[in-house]
């Protein structure tokens, strides 16, 4: 057993380790706060390692566990995928253990909630852990599962809030019916393979209509937990619902877990690829793109906003899985490795300014108790390092050079313009198509951002809450810092990190990205030089090249220091902070464009004197998919409600005359 | 085979051929009677221009003569009397409000595509250079059809069903060299009957229902028996 | 040997920054001509830019850092565009630094810097100005994307560079893809650098402006650096449509009679470029802010026709 998965498993003790321990603390949790942290942190740094090290192997080590079924030990292997995903876990929770210190003590209220949530914490990072690691499907399974009850109570710790709670159980019926998808999906392939782990089922090929059966299963039940459209409503309820750190968490990370799945069954369990799907996945993923980006434009609780954008960024993701699966079903390998390389190079990205936004609005919460824009303004002034990386984090991922997003949208495009080379006239025009829905959604999200940054930390304070807003602490600085250096180390340095994650598709596909990396570590070139090239260091260089020059050249001495005068008040009254644009208003152009996707209701309500106008914005997803699919539900319940007679005798009845039958059926 | 094997006279038959496919999105996305007439009449003249350098190119010279009616026809004659049908029924100001004119618009795309990829084994067929045409000459006449569809104004549906006919010219050009000059002649004749027709028509209707909107039209279907006359719902 | 073409590189990108206010006094005088006055001098331009660069700044009190950095960034990201735009020569070694994709990112850069500036102040004109660009450039962004990938369709790179070769190379051939693509990037260049019917550059009423209404607040050397960056914009779009769609006359070798037809091929196309603006500008209006959806709608449009004439018609089955 190499190394590194040894490292990978002592990232999981001690996970399952820290939350006993916070289990065991009860009401004392507060007490060993600090070691716990510290306990996640190690835990996170094992898992970093033990990615690299999975990253870098040649040979993926497996080995299998002294638990589980009797015929069935758990299985775990870390092969470069593993690598690349424990890596990404380690990156984030690295950040979180930094966070949590302080941000958990503001939370310290109530009877023993630490305790709670610092238990159910390490039981949802050890989950999100081995299912990375799992190499059979019943491990899978058990670790899917373990992340997803685990996060429920995360979800559902801020209980005192019936908002909260009826998010939290959202989730969880909606993780159980994706978990069964998955389930049956694992099934399919078993039937056709002799036995539940990797090996068998990557070895079962079973006949055509069975693996797309199987690929229908898996894109429900993974595109489920990672919020494609239309199957994401529950994700912009849950997700903001949990304390700042764990929606970090969840958004950055554990739908990445599910981008993982995803990736592990298609690609490399289920048999032979087929372009069809590479259609649907394309076509669901745009869809998600541009309605996150949409709904997140529109919102107005910042926590909601960047859930929204989550859900358009695993849409993005998905894009390049698409492209991805067109490429390598039509023999276009090279290109189909440019593309999986751009959505997991997206992911690690996604992960990395998602949790870094989160961490900011936690911070912003922890400081002011405030998640409504409306309330915000100024916060620049009041806390400039948190301004600064959440800034950061809004120009990554707004997809801005010279930072991260740029990249991995630069590679999805590469790849896609590349779609000359397909034999199809129909393919050639349909993935233009949704590339410039791509380019839309890049736009929306930019426009998204503007308006968070611009209202939440720009103009002047909207309330009193924020005006006394103060810097939070070393830690949560330092943790927010992490996270923001490595977004513009991922966006200045690209061809490091395409040489890393290269080792997925080598090592999955049996092909390599041998082009990018040709030329050297200034230049990424992923198709040829002579096609497209960007050299990040460069751009970086010279714009800061440009500055200087102009600051030498024009900003003269006494330039350097602007007189300061009120704002211009079109010659009526001094401006104040009310008559600020609101992020509602910002959003309006955009809402009345694209009206037709939301369902708006707006009113003016008058009542003596004073107008108030009422904004709602509703998501057709509901309307639309999950209220005829709960009202089917239950209308197919009622059928069977005769059964439900409340008599014991009859309900032991039932199950005697189930035994006798099934006895029959052995027999 | 590729553009630059072309002679310049065929490279500027799928320009044109391009432009009238531009001319039929023109005509979906018009809101104004008028300027769809004008949409129409350039509709009219690109496809006479195509069909005269099909003639130039093919050495084909009865092309010429399709050309030079489809010209008179469609670029002139027709476009005149609907505008003069316009001006008697005093609908030079109306505005159609076509609901959702994005979509429309993509939901033509999605027809191109389609229309392409229906195209495809036809095409692979002929050997003639403007075979790629077919598919521009079917989206031409399903694009007519949409628009008919998307409008509640009977003129515009007019226009969309002549913008069909010019799809189906376009077609016949393109594919075979053009149809016999007789079925041609009778085609023509048949249109321009049609267009006398219509006006007269939608003065009819004008007169009798008060309105050119197609909708207005459910009122003739006999709904419920049960209905007093005179208690029906007002317009 | 390898420094000479670096050293044009910066003497192109100078030439790119020192020309920018030329066009814009160009595209004023032709349009005051056009409407029967004299028109401003040609070099004004530059006096006005001159005075604005020597004048104290004078900000806000709620002004922040962002504020203060904006112009330096909008003006740097701009600039590095236009270095990275073959104007005179063709293969300059800039060219590989960044490719189209590469270019309208720095841009997009540069409008997002400028609408965060528009909302820093707290008055209620930047927040508009903010909110209007970003819904305008959101639309164009999508029809740009598609004007290159029709152009890729056919030329197979990104590299501005190489498409330019691939154009000048392929001689006279009439393509419907680049026709709509023409148009396509045309409207898209319209509604980019604020021009009529999408935005009017010489506004005065603050309710109807979108790029004026984000530059408000700036004043002295910063709105000085705001507006030479608004007309490098300006220029780069119209290198753009001048270098792509027409590359001839560029210099593809550093010779200097080649660099010499290049500056007057350049010239000659952006002064033919700048008369055909004036023109439409002076037919037309300004638009409804909602309007300009449409305007896009039919940008997009364009571009995708483009695409799919290419797909159907000059490939072949």
């Amino acid at each position: 057993m190499a190394i590194s998965l040894q490292l990978a498993l002592a990232a999981i003790a001690v996970m399952l380790c820290a939350g006993a321990l916070a289990f065991a603390a009860g009401a004392r949790a507060s007490r060993i706060n600090d070691l716990y942290f510290l306990l996640l942190g190690a835990s996170g740094t094992l898992a970093l390692t033990a990615g690299l090290g999975g990253l870098m192997a040649s040979t993926p080590p497996a080995t299998t566990l002294p638990f589980g079924l009797p015929w069935l030990p758990w299985h775990v292997r870390l092969d470069a995928l593993s690598g690349f995903f424990l890596l990404l876990i380690g990156l984030v929770s690295i950040a979180v253990a930094l966070f949590g210190p302080s941000y958990v003590r503001g939370l310290a209220h109530g009877r023993d909630p630490l305790s709670v949530l610092g238990g159910f914490t390490g039981l949802f990072v050890a989950g999100m852990l081995t299912v990375v690691l799992a190499d059979d499907a019943f491990l899978f399974m058990v670790a899917w599962e373990l992340m997803s009850v685990a996060s429920y109570f995360l979800v559902a710790f801020q209980h005192e809030q019936a908002a909260n709670r009826r998010a939290a159980l959202l989730y969880l019926l909606m993780a159980h019916i994706g978990g069964l998808c998955i389930l049956l999906g694992f099934g399919v392939l078993a039937a056709f393979g002799h036995g539940f782990d990797f090996d068998s089922l990557r070895n079962a090929l079973p006949p055509t209509p069975w693996t797309t059966v199987a690929f229908a299963l898996a894109f429900i039940g993974f595109g489920m937990k990672a919020g494609l459209v239309p199957l994401h409503a529950w994700l912009p309820e849950a997700h903001p619902a949990a304390p700042s750190h764990i929606s970090a968490l969840m958004s950055g990370v554990m739908l990445k877990v599910a981008v993982y799945g995803f990736i592990r069954f298609v690609f490399d369990l289920n048999g032979d690829l087929h372009w069809g799907w590479g259609v649907a996945v394309l076509t669901i993923g745009s869809a998600s793109a541009l309605m996150g980006a949409l709904f997140a434009v529109v919102q107005t609780d910042l926590k909601r906003l960047l859930a929204y954008s989550s859900v358009e960024n695993v849409g993005i993701v998905f894009i390049g899985l698409g492209l991805s699966l067109v490429f390598l079903s039509t023999g276009h390998r090279l290109l189909g490795v440019i593309a999986l390389v751009a959505a997991l190079y997206h992911a690690l990205n996604h992960a990395l300014f998602k949790s870094l936004l989160f961490l900011g609005a936690g911070a912003v919460l922890h400081s002011s108790h405030e998640r409504d824009l409306e309330h915000m303004g100024g916060l620049l002034r009041r806390m400039p390092w948190t301004g600064l990386f959440f800034l950061i984090g809004c120009l990554s991922i707004a997809a801005l050079p010279p930072f991260n997003g740029f990249v991995s949208e630069w590679l999805t495009f590469q790849s896609a313009l590349q779609a000359w080379q397909l034999d199809s006239g129909v393919l050639r025009s349909l993935l233009p198509i949704a590339v410039a829905i791509l380019a839309l959604t890049g736009a929306l999200t930019a426009a998204a951002f503007v308006k968070v940054y611009g209202v939440a930390f720009l103009g002047r304070a909207r309330s009193r809450r924020i005006r006394r807003a103060r810097e939070v602490s070393l830690g949560m600085r330092a943790a927010q810092a992490w996270l923001a250096v490595l977004c513009l180390l991922l966006g200045v340095l690209p061809m490091p990190v395409v040489a890393l994650i290269d080792a997925v598709p080598r090592q999955l596909l049996g092909i390599g990205l041998a082009q990018a990396t040709r030329h050297g570590w200034l230049w990424l070139t992923p198709v040829a030089p002579a096609t497209a090239s960007y050299a990040a260091p460069l751009i970086l260089l010279c714009l800061a090249f440009a500055w200087w020059l102009v600051r030498m050249l024009l900003g003269r001495a006494r330039l350097r220091r602007p007189r300061r005068s009120d704002a211009w008040d079109c010659g009526f009254a001094p401006p104040d902070a009310r008559m600020q644009y609101s992020a509602t208003a910002f959003a309006q152009p955009i809402r009345r464009v694209f009206g037709v996707l939301f369902r708006i209701d707006e009113s003016i309500q008058n009542d003596s004197g004073t107008s108030r106008y009422r904004l709602q914005i509703a998501d057709r997803a509901w309307e639309s998919f999950y209220v005829p699919v709960a009202r089917a539900v239950q209308a197919a319940s009622r059928r069977v409600t005769w059964l439900q007679s409340g008599s014991i005798r009859v309900y032991l009845g039932w199950s005697l005359a189930t035994l006798l039958i099934l006895l029959w059926v052995i027999s | 085979m590729t553009l630059m094997h072309l002679s310049l006279t065929e490279q500027s038959v799928f320009v044109l051929a391009a432009l009238v496919l531009l001319s039929s999105f023109a005509l979906l996305a018009q809101t104004r009677l008028l300027s769809a007439v004008h949409a129409f009449a350039w509709q009219g003249a690109l496809v006479a221009a195509v069909t005269a350098l099909m003639a130039s190119a093919g050495d084909e010279p009865h092309l010429y003569l399709s050309a030079a009616l489809t010209l008179t026809l469609k670029a002139l004659l027709i476009p005149w009397m609907l505008h003069r049908l316009i001006r008697r029924l005093a609908l030079e100001r109306h505005v159609e409000t076509v609901r959702r004119p994005a979509v429309i618009t993509l939901a033509g795309a999605a027809i191109v595509v389609f229309c392409y990829w229906v195209v495809l084994p036809i095409a692979r067929l002929e050997l003639a250079a403007t075979r790629n045409i077919l598919a521009i000459s079917l989206s031409v006449v399903l694009l007519g059809l949409l628009m008919m569809v998307a409008r509640r104004q009977a003129v515009s549906q007019v226009i969309g069903f002549m913008s069909m006919e010019n799809g189906l010219f376009l077609a016949a050009a393109a594919a075979t060299g053009g149809m016999p000059l007789v079925v041609e002649l009778g085609v023509a004749f048949d249109v321009l009957v049609a267009a006398v027709l219509f006006g007269v028509f939608f003065l009819q209707i004008r007169d009798s229902i008060d309105s050119l909107d197609v909708d207005r039209l459910n009122r003739l279907t006999e709904t419920d028996t049960t209905t007093v006359p005179g208690t029906e719902a007002r317009p | 040997m390898t420094l000479l073409p670096w050293l044009l590189t910066l003497l192109q990108a100078a030439l790119f920054a020192a020309a920018a206010p030329l066009l814009v006094g160009w595209i004023k005088k032709v349009k005051a001509r056009l409407q029967n006055r004299r028109g401003p001098p040609l070099l004004q331009v530059y006096r006005e830019l001159w005075k604005l660069l020597g004048k104290e700044a004078v900000m806000a009190h709620t002004a922040s850092p962002v504020f203060r950095a904006a112009p330096y960034v909008v003006f740097s990201a701009t600039w590095l565009v236009a270095a990275v735009i073959p104007l005179v020569a063709s293969h300059l070694p800039s060219a590989a630094m960044a490719d189209v994709i590469v270019l309208v990112g720095l841009l997009a850069l540069a409008r997002f810097v400028l609408a965060l500036a528009g909302m820093d102040i707290g008055t209620t004109f930047g927040g508009m100005g903010s909110s209007r660009e970003m819904l305008v450039s959101g639309l164009a962004e999508p029809a740009l994307l598609m004007v290159v990938f029709t152009l890729t369709m056919s030329a197979h790179t990104t590299n501005l560079a190489s498409v330019m070769d691939y154009i000048a190379g392929a001689g006279l051939l009439l393509r419907p893809s680049f026709l709509f693509a023409l148009g396509a990037l045309v409207l898209v260049a319209v509604a980019e650098t604020g021009r009529i019917p999408i935005d009017n550059p010489a506004a005065h009423l603050e309710l109807t402006m979108i790029h004026e209404a984000m530059v408000l607040e700036y004043s002295g050397i910063n709105l000085g650096l705001m507006e030479w960056a608004a007309q490098i914009k300006l220029m780069i779009y119209g290198t753009l449509i001048a270098n792509v769609f027409f590359p001839w006359g560029i210099a593809s070798e550093l010779t200097p009679v080649a660099l010499l037809i290049g500056v007057m091929a350049i010239t000659i196309k952006l002064a033919l470029l700048a008369i055909a603006l004036a023109v439409t500008e002076t037919v037309l209006a300004k638009m409804r802010l909602f309007r300009a959806p449409l305007f896009l709608n039919v940008a997009f449009l364009l571009a995708l026709l483009g695409l799919l004439s290419h797909v159907i018609l000059e490939v072949g089955a």
